[in-house]
């Protein structure tokens, strides 16, 4: 054997002796890489959500509308119990943040789980604005009862809980949608009924999917997120 | 005259479920079906759309706008409700978008094209009672009385106006919604026939 072909044959075994010692490593690190998608959505997540806390916050027993759980068509008032600040800007904001984030199971969200609100405002007309994310509209369901459960949703739980909004509108991003997910009309308004009348409930269904109040309270599960805020939206063009 | 419009086309399938059943199809076969009862009942019928295409809100309202006394119905499948149930939909009174400057008081004789459906609210109503009730004699567990929503594609239609919603697409397959088809088109044949005795009167 000559001593070229001895030393090939010696470089290649060292080569094959430091991949085996390597190869571990380099398997942690590509599962690494791989799961590190989810951990930058979290850190978006994280940065965007701030969690809303004011001077004025109380704890009170909120009445939030999400899908029956018995009934697929219908909204249904459930209680819990959310830090509310006095300040209704700030109140509105926790009520929508926890009802995307507290629903009491998954088949009763109305909002989807991705769904951020970037702003909301109330006009001196009673107007609320809610902002959200594109995640709104690309989570949604596609159909005029799914989309008009959630807009029912978000109405009826700041009607119940805050005194000042008559109306609401809905932003997509920033800016006003033509529809939420292809037939819910979101260039007008959506009323929004008194405390009285939400606590009530007690329209027929011809008149509005909703359910009768539910008896059920329930408190916001253990390691649930907090009601939180985001600071700004996505870059995505809308 | 009734325009038929089968929602959504071309790139826009509108609800899509699991086993690939897609609104935009479902839909143009059921506005076929319905076209034959219609005309069937003496209607002249027209449909916003023929094939895989997808005309813009406003020009599937051209359509119907450039009519007179024509009935508009837009055929679209949820992706949630129980399976098997039709609701039926009209324009409720206030989901107007805030009046622009200068609209608010249009020149006599001229509608608002994006107020379009507000004069015809009591008739739309009507119309989406009758097919209602239809549809709650036939599909089990369908409600008795239309829903008001603020379905975008009415807003701009300048005559009785209505939406129809069959669920859903997350069957698992499309034949239960295919065997709907027949019983759908033959109660909203009749409820838009009752309904031409009432529209034809008020008319007058």
């Amino acid at each position: 054997m000559s001593r070229g072909l001895k030393t090939t044959i010696a470089i290649l075994a060292v080569m094959v002796a430091v991949g085996l010692i390597t190869l571990p490593s380099l398997r942690r690190a590509i599962q690494r890489m791989s799961g590190s998608t989810r951990t930058e959505e979290q850190a978006r997540r994280d940065v965007m959500q701030i969690q809303i806390s004011t001077p004025t916050d109380v704890k009170v027993k909120a009445q939030m509308y999400w899908m029956s759980a018995t009934s697929p068509t219908s909204l249904e008032a459930t209680t819990i119990e959310l830090p509310l600040s006095a300040d209704p800007v700030e109140r509105s904001k926790q009520l929508l943040i926890a009802l995307v984030t507290s629903a009491p199971a998954p088949t009763q969200r109305t909002l989807p789980p991705d769904a951020t609100l970037l702003g909301f405002y109330i006009q001196p007309d009673g107007t609320g604005v809610a902002d959200f994310s594109d995640d709104l509209p690309a989570g949604t369901p596609s159909g005029i009862l799914s989309e008009q459960l959630v807009a029912d949703s978000i109405a009826r739980t700041l009607g119940a809980n805050v005194n000042l909004i008559r109306r609401l509108k809905i932003l997509i991003h920033g800016q006003e949608a033509e529809t939420l997910a292809g037939h819910l009309d979101l260039t007008g308004f959506f009323p929004v009924p008194s405390a009285a009348a939400a606590a009530a409930a007690s329209m027929p269904a011809s008149q509005s999917p909703v359910a009768p109040a539910a008896t059920v309270t329930v408190q916001p599960k253990p390691g649930a997120p907090t009601p939180s805020i985001p600071t700004q939206g996505k870059q995505s063009p809308h | 005259m009734v325009i038929l419009d089968p929602a959504h086309g071309g790139v826009d399938q509108g609800a899509r479920g699991s086993a690939g059943i897609v609104e935009s199809d479902v839909v143009l076969s059921f506005a076929r079906l319905l076209r034959i009862s219609l005309e069937a009942q003496g209607f002249r019928v027209i449909l916003t759309r023929q094939a895989n295409d997808d005309p813009s809100f406003d020009d599937r309202s051209r359509i119907v706008n450039a009519q007179r006394g024509a009935i508009f119905i837009t055929l679209h499948v949820s992706s949630t409700g129980p399976a098997g149930t039709v609701r039926v939909y009209s324009l409720p009174q206030a989901t107007a978008p805030a009046t622009p400057t200068g609209s608010n008081s249009p020149r006599p004789g001229l509608i608002p094209w994006n107020r379009a459906q507000e004069g015809f609210l009591d008739l739309s109503r009507k119309l989406a009672e009758l097919i209602q009730i239809q549809m709650a004699q036939r599909f089990h567990g369908s409600p008795e009385t239309p829903a008001t929503v603020a379905v975008r594609q009415l807003r701009t239609v300048a005559a009785p106006a209505v939406a129809i919603e069959v669920s859903s697409v997350s069957l698992p397959a499309r034949a239960p919604l295919d065997q709907m088809a027949p019983l759908l088109a033959d109660g909203v044949a009749r409820a838009v026939a009752a309904f031409r005795l009432v529209y034809e009167t008020g008319a007058k």
